[in-house]
């Protein structure tokens, strides 16, 4: 269903063009009343969010000045910056910070460059089109938590799993996946999981190509090449750029993966940051701490994200119907 | 897709995809052989479902066996039957639905029709929301919780759903109703339409494959989500905690977890399958230009 001319005249405009010579609204509203009235359907949304998600960050901020184990009575005391400097100088911190990074930046640039690719394949036509389109998108639509516990038994298993199976005549042998090859393993099922989220994205850009400039191309006899590099990639990129912001920012908060398929190990080789916060405050009961790392991961966060969303800031269109 | 396709003059149609060369024979080679790598987990999830344990854990992996049902029975009336989790999923996942949606559209509305002045710093006040480390708010909602014997409550599984998909519902949104025709709505702010009738009667018409297509991109993250659901509802758990709370038994279990993954996946599977289109529309972000 798209917006045809036929579902406008569903419309009251008859009506409404009808009225004009009506009594003229009230122009005497004063600016100030203009704009709470703008304001007002906004307003239950961003007092939603301010309240779920900017009120918890104040307790946190509250909770990383304290000294506090859940486990000890008693324990909840004021600590200054204590909790702070235990977080910095936690190697496992650091470690965690830098691993959010590499599993992050990795699984978006490869879940991007193949999922453009399954969008160029299946953008042209072919015999069984769309049969090929729902394959290549059913890995988003799987339960996430159940793709990670499938991938850790029946793919990655050193002696049933199906990859030691499959890449036996290349003489690998009984390999362990996820005790040496865990941060690897763990991008895999990452790339496998969002990689049809790209597809999609890009799709969308592939659909609002011109046509006509398309056609112009290959009757100027343009190569393949030189068609995606002048016409189709111009087009795309902002999708493309959509992509890695929407990416990266379901894929720095990665849990379930971690959680579900190495719990952090082996050692901490696997422990990004929202699996160490959790560790901290559901296994060690250590909520100061937890909080002050929280913390420390919110600023350097907000300080990425100014930098992100500058480059989104040219993909905004002002409204048609802006007044 | 469909759209593009019919808006096409059919000699320019086949003049562009009519006629393959070797090149087309080999790209189309190429995606179906991709497909079918890409999608051969999915297959050996379904596959692994209908066998028995034994079965599963065989070298080299069987894909002949004889199927048997015995692991769906255990998953619908086992001793740890699926239905209590499921109903919980889909209660969770329709009422965080609905809430988004009644909050996002007139927010949206304020974004684009008849913006405030600072629309593009709210918008990104948003999304930075999205970006904060769950985690790191999940510990004072979990001490409160625990403190006021909220924990296992699926009202707080409503709200936290609710915001964190409510920055990606109002961006969606917000890229439908700037392509609403400015004429349209003038015309009935002149009828004198108030907000509510300028939004029933006028946007959402309009609009409406858009928000399903929201909607069901909602509806997808809600019934996947596992973190909050792990952190705050351990004894009365969604089916992604369910579905990692099973298997903690020892002994063999991949046909059983296999049976109970595809259950967990069917309605967002069927869903999206025959939603495609919209999940398309969906991440179109309107008209991004």
């Amino acid at each position: 269903m798209t917006t045809t001319p036929s579902s406008l005249q569903q419309l009251p405009v008859d009506r409404a063009l009808g009225s004009v010579n009506g009594q003229a609204p009230p122009r005497a509203v004063t600016a100030r009343a203009d704009a709470w009235k703008r304001r007002l359907p906004l307003m239950p949304a961003l007092i939603y969010v301010i309240i779920v998600t900017q009120a918890p960050f104040a307790v946190t901020l509250w909770y990383s000045f304290r000294r506090w184990n859940l486990l000890i009575p008693g324990s909840n005391k004021f600590a200054g910056l204590q909790e702070y400097r235990a977080a910095f100088d936690d190697p496992a911190f650091r470690q965690a910070a830098v691993r959010t990074v590499e599993m992050t930046a990795s699984a978006v640039i490869l879940a991007m460059l193949l999922g453009t690719g399954m969008a160029l394949l299946v953008n042209r036509k072919f015999f069984g089109r769309g049969v090929v389109r729902t394959l290549l998108i059913t890995p988003f639509l799987i339960m996430p938590v159940a793709t990670d516990l499938l991938f850790k038994t029946t793919i990655y298993d050193p002696v049933f799993g199906f990859l030691d199976y499959v890449l036996k005549p290349l003489g690998v042998g009984q390999v362990n996946w996820l005790g040496t090859h865990a941060v690897g393993s763990i991008v895999v099922v990452l790339v496998w999981e969002w990689a049809p989220f790209m597809m999609l994205i890009v799709l969308a850009g592939l659909q609002g190509e011109d046509l006509e400039a398309l056609e112009a191309a290959h009757v100027d006899g343009a190569t393949t090449v030189k068609t995606f590099v002048y016409i189709t990639f111009p087009n795309i990129r902002r999708y493309m750029e959509l992509g890695v912001l929407l990416g990266s920012i379901f894929i720095v908060q990665t849990f379930g993966e971690v959680f579900t398929m190495t719990a952090g190990g082996p050692g901490t080789s696997t422990t990004n940051l929202p699996y160490y916060l959790y560790e901290q405050v559901f296994n060690n009961f250590t909520v100061g701490v937890g909080a002050a790392a929280g913390i420390i991961v919110l600023i350097l966060t907000e300080i990425v994200a100014s930098f992100a969303l500058r480059l989104l800031s040219g993909l905004l269109v002002a409204s048609a119907g802006a007044g | 897709m469909a759209a593009t396709t019919v808006a096409l003059p059919p000699a320019r149609a086949s003049r562009r995809w009519g006629h393959q060369n070797a090149w087309g024979y080999f790209w189309s080679f190429i995606a179906w052989v991709l497909a079918i790598f890409l999608f051969f987990p999915v297959f050996w999830m379904v596959l692994t479902s209908f066998k028995t344990e034994g079965a599963a854990y065989t070298y080299p992996p069987r894909f002949i066996f004889h199927p048997t049902l015995s692991e769906y029975n255990s998953v619908f009336s086992g001793v740890q039957s699926f239905t209590k989790p499921f109903e919980h999923s889909i209660f969770v996942t329709l009422f965080s639905t609905a809430l988004v949606l009644v909050l996002a559209i007139p927010a949206a509305y304020s974004l684009s029709i008849n913006p405030i002045k600072k629309w593009r710093n709210v918008l990104f006040f948003f999304l930075t929301t999205k970006m904060l480390p769950y985690v790191a708010a999940v510990i004072p909602i979990f001490i409160v919780a625990k403190d006021l014997h909220l924990l296992n409550n699926e009202w707080s599984l409503v709200i936290l759903y609710t915001s964190m998909n409510l920055p990606l519902a109002i961006w969606m949104i917000r890229s439908f109703l700037v392509e609403v025709p400015k004429g349209l709505l003038e015309a009935a702010r002149i009828d004198g339409a108030g907000l509510w009738v300028e939004i029933t009667r006028v946007i959402m018409p309009i609009t409406l494959p858009g928000i399903a297509a929201t909607a069901l991109i909602c509806s997808i993250f809600a019934w996947n989500e596992f973190f909050f659901a792990q952190s705050l509802t351990t004894t009365n758990p969604t089916m992604s905690v369910f579905l990692v709370s099973s298997i903690q038994s020892e002994g063999l279990y991949w046909a059983h977890l296999a049976a109970a993954s595809t259950v967990a996946s069917l309605p967002v599977i069927l869903a999206g399958w025959i939603a495609q289109k919209q999940l398309v529309r969906g991440l179109s972000f309107g008209a991004l230009k």
